[in-house]
Protein backbone atom coordinates (compact mmCIF):
# COMPACT_ATOMS: atom_id res chain seq x y z
CA UNK A 1 0.00 0.00 0.00
CA UNK A 2 1.21 3.49 -0.77
CA UNK A 3 2.07 5.50 2.80
CA UNK A 4 -0.23 8.30 3.50
CA UNK A 5 2.20 9.52 5.65
CA UNK A 6 2.77 13.38 5.06
CA UNK A 7 4.73 16.72 6.20
CA UNK A 8 1.86 19.25 6.23
CA UNK A 9 2.71 22.61 7.79
CA UNK A 10 5.32 21.64 10.21
CA UNK A 11 3.57 18.58 11.49
CA UNK A 12 4.43 14.71 10.52
CA UNK A 13 0.74 13.11 10.09
CA UNK A 14 0.70 9.32 9.98
CA UNK A 15 -2.16 10.24 7.12
CA UNK A 16 -3.13 13.58 5.59
CA UNK A 17 -7.18 12.89 6.90
CA UNK A 18 -7.82 15.49 10.07
CA UNK A 19 -10.87 16.71 12.29
CA UNK A 20 -11.61 19.96 11.60
CA UNK A 21 -12.28 22.82 14.26
CA UNK A 22 -15.10 22.70 16.08
CA UNK A 23 -16.84 19.09 15.88
CA UNK A 24 -16.56 16.76 18.79
CA UNK A 25 -13.41 19.10 19.92
CA UNK A 26 -14.82 19.98 23.41
CA UNK A 27 -13.69 16.99 25.50
CA UNK A 28 -10.02 15.15 25.12
CA UNK A 29 -12.26 11.97 24.83
CA UNK A 30 -14.04 12.73 21.46
CA UNK A 31 -10.98 14.13 20.06
CA UNK A 32 -9.04 10.88 21.27
CA UNK A 33 -12.33 8.79 19.77
CA UNK A 34 -11.30 10.60 16.02
CA UNK A 35 -7.89 9.73 16.85
CA UNK A 36 -8.66 6.38 17.42
CA UNK A 37 -10.88 6.42 14.51
CA UNK A 38 -8.01 6.77 12.16
CA UNK A 39 -7.90 10.92 12.01
CA UNK A 40 -3.94 11.63 11.41
CA UNK A 41 -4.44 14.61 13.47
CA UNK A 42 -7.24 16.52 15.87
CA UNK A 43 -7.98 19.93 15.65
CA UNK A 44 -9.95 21.47 19.17
CA UNK A 45 -12.71 23.50 19.41
CA UNK A 46 -11.55 26.79 19.34
CA UNK A 47 -10.75 28.36 23.17
CA UNK A 48 -10.75 32.13 23.32
CA UNK A 49 -9.38 33.74 26.76
CA UNK A 50 -12.79 33.78 28.56
CA UNK A 51 -15.65 31.53 29.32
CA UNK A 52 -18.22 32.01 26.71
CA UNK A 53 -21.66 29.87 26.93
CA UNK A 54 -22.62 30.56 23.18
CA UNK A 55 -25.69 31.56 21.35
CA UNK A 56 -28.97 30.29 22.21
CA UNK A 57 -30.76 27.77 19.99
CA UNK A 58 -31.40 26.34 17.77
CA UNK A 59 -27.75 26.21 16.65
CA UNK A 60 -27.77 24.05 13.58
CA UNK A 61 -29.81 23.53 10.65
CA UNK A 62 -29.80 20.67 8.04
CA UNK A 63 -30.71 22.15 4.75
CA UNK A 64 -29.93 20.63 1.04
CA UNK A 65 -26.58 19.06 1.05
CA UNK A 66 -25.01 20.29 4.46
CA UNK A 67 -25.60 21.95 8.17
CA UNK A 68 -25.71 25.32 8.97
CA UNK A 69 -24.76 26.32 12.56
CA UNK A 70 -24.25 29.39 14.71
CA UNK A 71 -22.90 27.96 18.38
CA UNK A 72 -21.14 31.24 18.86
CA UNK A 73 -17.82 29.63 19.91
CA UNK A 74 -18.78 28.05 23.57
CA UNK A 75 -15.81 27.14 25.18
CA UNK A 76 -14.52 27.33 28.99
CA UNK A 77 -11.37 29.71 28.47
CA UNK A 78 -7.86 28.31 27.43
CA UNK A 79 -7.38 28.76 31.63
CA UNK A 80 -9.60 25.35 31.87
CA UNK A 81 -8.78 23.53 28.63
CA UNK A 82 -5.15 21.94 28.97
CA UNK A 83 -6.24 19.21 30.45
CA UNK A 84 -8.57 18.04 27.27
CA UNK A 85 -5.64 18.45 25.38
CA UNK A 86 -3.41 16.63 27.03
CA UNK A 87 -6.09 13.50 27.02
CA UNK A 88 -6.40 14.23 23.40
CA UNK A 89 -2.47 13.26 23.24
CA UNK A 90 -3.13 9.49 24.31
CA UNK A 91 -4.99 9.44 20.72
CA UNK A 92 -1.18 9.37 20.02
CA UNK A 93 -1.74 11.74 17.03
CA UNK A 94 -0.97 15.53 17.06
CA UNK A 95 -3.41 17.64 18.89
CA UNK A 96 -3.79 21.12 17.10
CA UNK A 97 -5.43 23.75 19.22
CA UNK A 98 -8.17 26.06 17.60
CA UNK A 99 -7.93 29.76 19.60
CA UNK A 100 -9.44 32.86 19.31
CA UNK A 101 -9.58 36.09 20.07
CA UNK A 102 -10.60 39.68 19.48
CA UNK A 103 -7.03 41.36 18.88
CA UNK A 104 -3.17 40.14 18.35
CA UNK A 105 -2.10 40.49 21.55
CA UNK A 106 -5.32 38.42 23.01
CA UNK A 107 -4.43 35.74 20.58
CA UNK A 108 -0.75 35.66 22.38
CA UNK A 109 -1.19 35.34 25.42
CA UNK A 110 -3.68 32.71 24.65
CA UNK A 111 -0.69 30.57 22.69
CA UNK A 112 1.67 31.23 25.24
CA UNK A 113 -0.17 29.36 27.98
CA UNK A 114 -1.12 26.49 26.32
CA UNK A 115 0.77 23.76 25.18
CA UNK A 116 -0.22 21.91 21.76
CA UNK A 117 1.44 20.54 18.77
CA UNK A 118 -0.03 23.27 16.68
CA UNK A 119 -2.25 26.48 16.75
CA UNK A 120 -4.97 26.83 14.08
CA UNK A 121 -6.16 30.43 14.75
CA UNK A 122 -10.05 31.10 13.78
CA UNK A 123 -9.59 33.90 12.25
CA UNK A 124 -12.83 33.20 9.93
CA UNK A 125 -16.17 31.77 12.26
CA UNK A 126 -18.56 33.89 10.50
CA UNK A 127 -21.19 34.29 13.10
CA UNK A 128 -19.21 35.63 16.41
CA UNK A 129 -19.09 39.27 16.81
CA UNK A 130 -15.74 41.01 17.49
CA UNK A 131 -14.06 37.51 16.74
CA UNK A 132 -13.18 35.57 13.65
CA UNK A 133 -14.00 36.92 10.19
CA UNK A 134 -14.18 40.27 11.67
CA UNK A 135 -10.75 40.38 12.08
CA UNK A 136 -9.95 37.82 9.49
CA UNK A 137 -11.45 39.48 6.39
CA UNK A 138 -8.41 42.08 6.68
CA UNK A 139 -5.18 40.90 5.48
CA UNK A 140 -3.47 43.42 7.67
CA UNK A 141 -5.06 42.34 10.75
CA UNK A 142 -4.41 38.52 9.76
CA UNK A 143 -1.12 39.67 9.61
CA UNK A 144 -0.37 41.13 13.12
CA UNK A 145 -2.32 38.26 14.51
CA UNK A 146 -0.15 35.80 12.42
CA UNK A 147 2.98 37.78 13.44
CA UNK A 148 2.00 38.06 17.02
CA UNK A 149 1.29 34.29 17.28
CA UNK A 150 4.63 33.29 15.93
CA UNK A 151 6.41 35.35 18.30
CA UNK A 152 4.46 34.18 21.16
CA UNK A 153 4.95 29.89 20.38
CA UNK A 154 7.59 27.62 18.98
CA UNK A 155 5.36 25.38 17.57
CA UNK A 156 4.03 25.44 13.85
CA UNK A 157 1.12 28.11 13.63
CA UNK A 158 -1.75 27.80 11.01
CA UNK A 159 -4.02 30.18 9.87
CA UNK A 160 -8.10 29.71 8.92
CA UNK A 161 -8.99 31.66 6.22
CA UNK A 162 -12.77 32.88 5.62
CA UNK A 163 -14.32 32.76 2.19
CA UNK A 164 -16.25 35.63 2.80
CA UNK A 165 -14.20 37.78 1.20
CA UNK A 166 -13.36 39.29 -1.92
CA UNK A 167 -9.95 37.38 -2.62
CA UNK A 168 -8.84 34.98 -0.38
CA UNK A 169 -5.17 34.80 -1.87
CA UNK A 170 -4.75 38.24 -0.35
CA UNK A 171 -5.88 36.30 3.19
CA UNK A 172 -3.19 33.79 2.54
CA UNK A 173 -0.63 36.44 1.17
CA UNK A 174 -1.09 38.06 4.60
CA UNK A 175 -0.69 34.86 6.94
CA UNK A 176 2.45 34.17 4.51
CA UNK A 177 4.35 37.51 5.41
CA UNK A 178 4.49 37.02 8.70
CA UNK A 179 5.44 33.69 9.27
CA UNK A 180 2.80 31.17 9.06
CA UNK A 181 3.35 27.43 8.31
CA UNK A 182 0.42 27.26 6.19
CA UNK A 183 -3.21 28.25 5.58
CA UNK A 184 -6.07 26.02 6.16
CA UNK A 185 -9.31 26.90 4.34
CA UNK A 186 -12.23 27.30 4.26
CA UNK A 187 -14.20 28.41 7.10
CA UNK A 188 -18.15 28.09 6.86
CA UNK A 189 -19.72 30.73 4.59
CA UNK A 190 -21.83 32.64 6.14
CA UNK A 191 -25.65 32.06 5.48
CA UNK A 192 -28.72 31.62 6.96
CA UNK A 193 -32.27 30.20 6.96
CA UNK A 194 -35.61 31.24 7.44
CA UNK A 195 -38.84 29.87 9.02
CA UNK A 196 -41.19 29.66 5.88
CA UNK A 197 -44.06 29.36 8.61
CA UNK A 198 -43.53 32.20 10.82
CA UNK A 199 -40.84 34.26 9.88
CA UNK A 200 -38.34 34.03 12.33
CA UNK A 201 -34.83 33.04 11.39
CA UNK A 202 -34.11 29.88 12.37
CA UNK A 203 -30.58 29.99 14.42
CA UNK A 204 -30.67 31.72 17.31
CA UNK A 205 -28.18 34.12 16.15
CA UNK A 206 -30.05 34.78 12.81
CA UNK A 207 -27.12 34.31 11.03
CA UNK A 208 -24.11 30.93 10.71
CA UNK A 209 -21.72 29.08 8.60
CA UNK A 210 -22.67 27.03 6.14
CA UNK A 211 -20.66 23.56 5.88
CA UNK A 212 -20.85 19.91 4.06
CA UNK A 213 -21.06 18.81 0.49
CA UNK A 214 -22.74 22.30 -0.79
CA UNK A 215 -19.89 24.37 0.07
CA UNK A 216 -17.11 21.54 -1.71
CA UNK A 217 -16.72 23.26 -5.23
CA UNK A 218 -16.06 26.41 -3.38
CA UNK A 219 -13.69 25.24 -0.82
CA UNK A 220 -11.85 23.27 -4.03
CA UNK A 221 -11.63 26.71 -5.76
CA UNK A 222 -10.21 28.67 -3.06
CA UNK A 223 -7.12 25.94 -2.04
CA UNK A 224 -6.43 25.91 -5.75
CA UNK A 225 -6.32 29.90 -6.11
CA UNK A 226 -4.18 29.82 -2.44
CA UNK A 227 -2.14 26.58 -3.61
CA UNK A 228 -1.16 28.22 -7.44
CA UNK A 229 -0.07 31.73 -5.21
CA UNK A 230 1.15 30.69 -2.26
CA UNK A 231 4.98 29.10 -0.73
CA UNK A 232 3.32 28.00 2.41
CA UNK A 233 0.96 24.43 2.39
CA UNK A 234 -2.88 24.92 2.04
CA UNK A 235 -4.74 22.75 4.35
CA UNK A 236 -8.16 22.01 2.53
CA UNK A 237 -11.74 21.97 4.08
CA UNK A 238 -15.29 22.19 3.17
CA UNK A 239 -17.59 19.43 2.33
CA UNK A 240 -15.37 16.50 2.59
CA UNK A 241 -16.97 13.20 2.90
CA UNK A 242 -15.86 10.32 0.54
CA UNK A 243 -12.21 9.49 -0.73
CA UNK A 244 -13.06 10.79 -4.08
CA UNK A 245 -13.83 14.27 -2.32
CA UNK A 246 -9.94 14.16 -0.58
CA UNK A 247 -8.63 13.20 -3.80
CA UNK A 248 -10.37 16.47 -5.57
CA UNK A 249 -8.86 18.71 -2.45
CA UNK A 250 -5.47 17.28 -2.97
CA UNK A 251 -5.25 17.85 -7.06
CA UNK A 252 -6.78 20.94 -5.98
CA UNK A 253 -3.61 21.79 -3.69
CA UNK A 254 -4.19 21.05 -0.48
CA UNK A 255 -1.60 19.00 1.40
CA UNK A 256 -3.83 17.53 3.87
CA UNK A 257 -7.32 17.33 4.58
CA UNK A 258 -9.78 18.15 7.03
CA UNK A 259 -13.21 16.54 7.57
CA UNK A 260 -16.05 17.78 9.84
CA UNK A 261 -19.63 17.78 8.99
CA UNK A 262 -19.47 14.36 7.30
CA UNK A 263 -19.05 13.53 11.09
CA UNK A 264 -22.76 13.26 11.50
CA UNK A 265 -22.40 9.54 9.59
CA UNK A 266 -20.51 8.69 12.75
CA UNK A 267 -16.37 8.55 13.16
CA UNK A 268 -15.86 5.66 10.74
CA UNK A 269 -15.24 8.54 7.68
CA UNK A 270 -11.45 8.45 8.80
CA UNK A 271 -10.99 5.12 7.58
CA UNK A 272 -12.93 5.05 4.45
CA UNK A 273 -11.47 8.01 3.33
CA UNK A 274 -7.93 6.36 4.12
CA UNK A 275 -9.02 3.04 2.30
CA UNK A 276 -10.25 4.64 -0.78
CA UNK A 277 -6.97 7.22 -1.11
CA UNK A 278 -4.52 4.10 -0.79
CA UNK A 279 -6.28 1.90 -3.23
CA UNK A 280 -6.48 5.46 -5.85
CA UNK A 281 -3.02 5.96 -5.33
CA UNK A 282 -2.11 2.18 -5.72
CA UNK A 283 -4.36 1.81 -8.92
CA UNK A 284 -2.69 5.72 -10.39
CA UNK A 285 1.07 4.55 -9.36
CA UNK A 286 1.00 8.16 -7.73
CA UNK A 287 2.46 9.08 -4.30
CA UNK A 288 0.56 11.23 -2.36
CA UNK A 289 3.25 14.38 -3.00
CA UNK A 290 2.80 13.95 -6.91
CA UNK A 291 -1.18 14.08 -6.06
CA UNK A 292 -0.63 17.12 -4.27
CA UNK A 293 -1.79 20.30 -6.85
CA UNK A 294 -1.75 18.09 -9.70
CA UNK A 295 -5.17 20.62 -10.64
CA UNK A 296 -2.63 23.13 -10.91
CA UNK A 297 0.21 21.46 -13.33
CA UNK A 298 -2.56 19.99 -15.87
CA UNK A 299 -2.49 24.39 -16.91
CA UNK A 300 -5.28 26.47 -17.76
CA UNK B 1 -34.44 18.61 8.03
CA UNK B 2 -35.44 21.98 8.65
CA UNK B 3 -37.97 22.21 12.05
CA UNK B 4 -41.07 21.12 11.31
CA UNK B 5 -44.14 23.54 12.38
CA UNK B 6 -46.07 22.01 15.10
CA UNK B 7 -49.80 23.03 17.03
CA UNK B 8 -49.76 22.33 20.75
CA UNK B 9 -53.11 20.99 20.64
CA UNK B 10 -53.46 20.67 24.79
CA UNK B 11 -51.60 21.48 27.79
CA UNK B 12 -52.19 19.77 31.18
CA UNK B 13 -50.80 20.34 34.53
CA UNK B 14 -49.43 17.62 36.16
CA UNK B 15 -47.99 19.14 39.15
CA UNK B 16 -46.79 23.04 40.16
CA UNK B 17 -44.02 23.08 37.97
CA UNK B 18 -44.55 20.23 35.32
CA UNK B 19 -46.92 20.36 32.26
CA UNK B 20 -47.50 18.10 29.55
CA UNK B 21 -47.86 19.25 26.09
CA UNK B 22 -50.06 16.97 23.39
CA UNK B 23 -48.56 17.43 20.02
CA UNK B 24 -50.70 17.83 16.94
CA UNK B 25 -47.68 16.50 14.42
CA UNK B 26 -47.37 12.56 14.80
CA UNK B 27 -43.98 11.43 15.48
CA UNK B 28 -43.93 7.87 16.45
CA UNK B 29 -41.28 8.31 18.97
CA UNK B 30 -39.70 5.11 20.98
CA UNK B 31 -39.75 5.90 24.51
CA UNK B 32 -36.55 7.01 25.59
CA UNK B 33 -36.48 9.27 22.46
CA UNK B 34 -36.50 13.22 22.42
CA UNK B 35 -37.34 15.91 20.38
CA UNK B 36 -35.79 18.94 19.69
CA UNK B 37 -38.45 22.01 20.92
CA UNK B 38 -37.94 25.20 19.50
CA UNK B 39 -39.45 28.06 21.55
CA UNK B 40 -39.44 30.71 18.32
CA UNK B 41 -37.32 33.37 19.63
CA UNK B 42 -36.03 32.10 22.78
CA UNK B 43 -33.76 28.92 22.26
CA UNK B 44 -34.13 25.24 21.46
CA UNK B 45 -34.33 22.64 23.80
CA UNK B 46 -34.72 18.65 24.02
CA UNK B 47 -37.14 17.17 25.53
CA UNK B 48 -38.14 13.55 25.91
CA UNK B 49 -41.21 11.62 25.33
CA UNK B 50 -44.20 11.12 28.27
CA UNK B 51 -46.78 8.96 24.83
CA UNK B 52 -46.85 8.82 21.64
CA UNK B 53 -47.83 12.50 21.47
CA UNK B 54 -46.76 13.88 24.25
CA UNK B 55 -44.15 16.13 26.36
CA UNK B 56 -43.80 16.34 29.70
CA UNK B 57 -42.45 19.75 30.74
CA UNK B 58 -40.62 20.60 33.97
CA UNK B 59 -40.51 24.67 34.48
CA UNK B 60 -36.38 24.67 35.19
CA UNK B 61 -35.10 28.29 33.06
CA UNK B 62 -35.68 30.77 30.67
CA UNK B 63 -36.94 28.14 27.97
CA UNK B 64 -38.84 25.92 29.59
CA UNK B 65 -40.98 29.26 31.48
CA UNK B 66 -41.42 30.82 27.67
CA UNK B 67 -42.90 27.11 26.94
CA UNK B 68 -45.05 27.19 29.76
CA UNK B 69 -46.52 30.61 28.74
CA UNK B 70 -47.56 28.93 25.18
CA UNK B 71 -51.10 27.43 25.70
CA UNK B 72 -53.50 25.04 23.25
CA UNK B 73 -53.27 26.70 19.78
CA UNK B 74 -49.71 28.04 19.91
CA UNK B 75 -46.61 26.76 17.78
CA UNK B 76 -43.31 25.06 18.42
CA UNK B 77 -40.96 23.40 16.12
CA UNK B 78 -40.07 20.70 16.35
CA UNK B 79 -36.68 18.34 15.03
CA UNK B 80 -36.58 14.57 16.06
CA UNK B 81 -37.98 12.00 16.98
CA UNK B 82 -33.93 12.33 17.98
CA UNK B 83 -31.42 9.40 19.83
CA UNK B 84 -31.88 5.85 20.74
CA UNK B 85 -34.36 5.06 22.96
CA UNK B 86 -35.16 2.21 25.81
CA UNK B 87 -35.40 -1.39 24.05
CA UNK B 88 -37.46 -4.02 25.54
CA UNK B 89 -36.31 -7.13 26.85
CA UNK B 90 -37.22 -10.18 28.73
CA UNK B 91 -40.48 -11.11 30.29
CA UNK B 92 -40.33 -8.91 33.21
CA UNK B 93 -39.35 -5.99 34.11
CA UNK B 94 -39.13 -2.80 36.86
CA UNK B 95 -39.20 0.61 36.29
CA UNK B 96 -37.11 3.27 38.31
CA UNK B 97 -38.48 6.61 38.07
CA UNK B 98 -37.12 10.13 39.83
CA UNK B 99 -39.60 12.95 39.43
CA UNK B 100 -40.15 14.50 35.92
CA UNK B 101 -37.84 11.23 34.96
CA UNK B 102 -40.68 9.35 35.57
CA UNK B 103 -42.41 10.68 31.91
CA UNK B 104 -40.71 8.28 29.55
CA UNK B 105 -40.71 5.51 31.77
CA UNK B 106 -44.57 5.68 31.55
CA UNK B 107 -44.61 5.82 28.04
CA UNK B 108 -42.35 2.60 28.05
CA UNK B 109 -44.15 0.96 30.51
CA UNK B 110 -47.85 1.16 28.63
CA UNK B 111 -45.70 -0.22 25.37
CA UNK B 112 -44.54 -2.79 27.72
CA UNK B 113 -47.80 -3.99 29.11
CA UNK B 114 -49.19 -3.75 25.54
CA UNK B 115 -46.20 -6.39 24.40
CA UNK B 116 -47.69 -8.71 27.40
CA UNK B 117 -44.42 -8.27 29.64
CA UNK B 118 -44.61 -7.80 33.35
CA UNK B 119 -44.23 -4.45 34.76
CA UNK B 120 -43.23 -3.34 38.45
CA UNK B 121 -42.41 0.24 39.20
CA UNK B 122 -40.70 2.51 41.83
CA UNK B 123 -41.06 6.23 41.80
CA UNK B 124 -39.22 9.15 43.95
CA UNK B 125 -40.49 12.33 43.77
CA UNK B 126 -39.86 14.93 46.29
CA UNK B 127 -43.20 15.59 48.05
CA UNK B 128 -46.80 14.17 47.40
CA UNK B 129 -47.74 17.44 45.66
CA UNK B 130 -44.85 16.44 42.94
CA UNK B 131 -46.43 13.03 41.90
CA UNK B 132 -46.97 12.56 38.31
CA UNK B 133 -48.51 9.50 36.52
CA UNK B 134 -49.49 7.55 39.53
CA UNK B 135 -53.04 6.72 37.65
CA UNK B 136 -50.58 5.33 34.47
CA UNK B 137 -48.12 3.25 36.67
CA UNK B 138 -50.50 1.82 38.96
CA UNK B 139 -52.35 0.73 35.79
CA UNK B 140 -49.04 -1.07 35.10
CA UNK B 141 -48.67 -2.98 37.80
CA UNK B 142 -47.02 -3.38 41.46
CA UNK B 143 -46.04 0.58 42.39
CA UNK B 144 -43.89 1.45 45.02
CA UNK B 145 -43.64 5.51 45.71
CA UNK B 146 -41.17 7.00 48.08
CA UNK B 147 -40.93 10.84 48.81
CA UNK B 148 -38.14 12.58 50.12
CA UNK B 149 -40.46 13.91 52.77
CA UNK B 150 -42.18 11.30 53.78
CA UNK B 151 -45.68 12.58 52.57
CA UNK B 152 -46.56 9.70 50.78
CA UNK B 153 -45.58 5.86 50.43
CA UNK B 154 -41.96 4.98 52.22
CA UNK B 155 -39.68 7.96 53.42
CA UNK B 156 -36.80 8.71 51.55
CA UNK B 157 -34.91 9.01 48.11
CA UNK B 158 -35.86 6.60 45.37
CA UNK B 159 -32.68 4.10 46.47
CA UNK B 160 -34.98 3.57 50.09
CA UNK B 161 -37.42 1.73 47.82
CA UNK B 162 -35.08 -0.92 46.89
CA UNK B 163 -35.15 -3.32 49.81
CA UNK B 164 -38.89 -3.85 48.95
CA UNK B 165 -37.75 -5.84 45.91
CA UNK B 166 -35.75 -8.36 44.37
CA UNK B 167 -33.86 -7.19 41.31
CA UNK B 168 -32.68 -10.50 40.11
CA UNK B 169 -36.55 -11.01 39.57
CA UNK B 170 -36.52 -9.11 36.58
CA UNK B 171 -35.40 -9.35 33.21
CA UNK B 172 -34.34 -5.76 32.97
CA UNK B 173 -34.37 -2.45 34.71
CA UNK B 174 -35.03 1.03 33.18
CA UNK B 175 -33.91 4.04 34.68
CA UNK B 176 -35.03 8.15 34.37
CA UNK B 177 -34.37 11.03 36.78
CA UNK B 178 -32.37 13.47 38.08
CA UNK B 179 -28.43 12.11 37.89
CA UNK B 180 -27.37 11.98 41.50
CA UNK B 181 -31.03 9.68 41.64
CA UNK B 182 -30.06 7.63 39.04
CA UNK B 183 -26.07 7.39 40.33
CA UNK B 184 -27.59 6.28 43.58
CA UNK B 185 -29.84 3.40 42.05
CA UNK B 186 -26.84 2.38 39.67
CA UNK B 187 -24.32 2.24 41.93
CA UNK B 188 -25.66 0.61 44.80
CA UNK B 189 -27.08 -2.32 42.25
CA UNK B 190 -23.72 -2.65 40.02
CA UNK B 191 -24.27 -6.15 39.81
CA UNK B 192 -27.28 -5.30 37.57
CA UNK B 193 -25.80 -2.92 35.42
CA UNK B 194 -25.97 -4.89 32.60
CA UNK B 195 -29.43 -5.52 32.39
CA UNK B 196 -30.12 -1.85 33.47
CA UNK B 197 -30.77 0.66 30.66
CA UNK B 198 -30.67 4.28 31.96
CA UNK B 199 -31.87 7.65 30.06
CA UNK B 200 -29.47 10.72 30.46
CA UNK B 201 -28.98 14.02 30.38
CA UNK B 202 -26.25 16.33 28.99
CA UNK B 203 -25.98 19.57 27.46
CA UNK B 204 -27.49 19.57 23.93
CA UNK B 205 -26.58 21.92 21.35
CA UNK B 206 -26.56 20.07 18.04
CA UNK B 207 -28.20 17.25 18.43
CA UNK B 208 -26.73 15.71 15.13
CA UNK B 209 -23.53 14.07 17.37
CA UNK B 210 -21.07 17.08 15.85
CA UNK B 211 -20.52 19.77 17.91
CA UNK B 212 -19.50 17.52 21.13
CA UNK B 213 -21.13 19.17 23.70
CA UNK B 214 -22.49 15.91 24.86
CA UNK B 215 -19.41 13.76 25.05
CA UNK B 216 -18.77 11.23 27.59
CA UNK B 217 -16.01 11.22 29.61
CA UNK B 218 -13.88 8.59 29.17
CA UNK B 219 -15.19 6.79 26.25
CA UNK B 220 -16.34 10.06 24.12
CA UNK B 221 -19.77 8.67 23.71
CA UNK B 222 -21.71 11.23 22.28
CA UNK B 223 -24.94 11.06 23.86
CA UNK B 224 -27.33 12.77 21.51
CA UNK B 225 -27.16 10.35 19.49
CA UNK B 226 -25.71 7.04 21.00
CA UNK B 227 -28.04 8.05 23.89
CA UNK B 228 -29.39 9.36 25.54
CA UNK B 229 -30.65 5.66 26.40
CA UNK B 230 -26.87 4.16 27.25
CA UNK B 231 -26.63 0.74 29.11
CA UNK B 232 -25.87 1.64 32.77
CA UNK B 233 -22.42 -0.67 32.78
CA UNK B 234 -20.91 1.90 30.42
CA UNK B 235 -21.85 4.86 33.14
CA UNK B 236 -19.93 3.15 35.88
CA UNK B 237 -16.36 4.39 34.84
CA UNK B 238 -17.40 7.25 33.45
CA UNK B 239 -18.10 11.06 34.53
CA UNK B 240 -21.55 10.06 34.98
CA UNK B 241 -22.45 10.97 38.75
CA UNK B 242 -19.25 12.50 39.21
CA UNK B 243 -19.37 15.78 37.01
CA UNK B 244 -20.92 16.97 33.89
CA UNK B 245 -20.13 19.72 31.64
CA UNK B 246 -22.22 22.71 31.40
CA UNK B 247 -22.85 25.63 27.99
CA UNK B 248 -19.65 25.97 27.76
CA UNK B 249 -18.09 22.13 27.75
CA UNK B 250 -16.61 23.24 31.43
CA UNK B 251 -17.03 20.89 34.05
CA UNK B 252 -19.36 21.49 36.65
CA UNK B 253 -21.17 19.55 39.44
CA UNK B 254 -24.14 16.85 39.20
CA UNK B 255 -26.90 18.19 41.27
CA UNK B 256 -30.55 17.20 41.86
Amino acid sequence: MPSLSVNACGLQLSNPILLAAGILGTTGASLCRAARAGAGGVVTKSVGSLPREGHPGPCIVQVEGGLLNAMGLPNPSYRDFQDEIDKARAGGVPVIASIFGSSASEFAQIARSLKADAFELNLSCPHAEKYGSELGRYPDLVESVTGAVKAASNVPVWVKLTPNTADIVELGLAAQRSGADGVVAINTLKAMAIDIETGYPILGNRFGGLSGPVIRPVAVRCVYELASRLEIPVIGVGGISTWEDAVEMIMAGASAVQVGTALVNGYGVFEEIKTGLSLYLERKSLTLEELCGLAGRRGS
Amino acid sequence: MRPINCVIEEVRSEAPLIRTLRLEKKLDPMPGQYVMIWIRGVDEIPMSFSGPDTITVQSVGEATAALFKLGAGSTIGLRGPLGNGFILRGKKILLIGGGVGAAPLAFLGERALEAGIDVASLLGYRSESDLIFQDRFEALGETIITTDDGSLGISGRAAAGLKELNLYDFDQIYLCGPEMMMWDIISRTREHARKTQACINRYFKCAAGVCGSCCLDPDGIRVCVEGPVIMADRLLDSEFGRYRRGPTGGKGTCRG
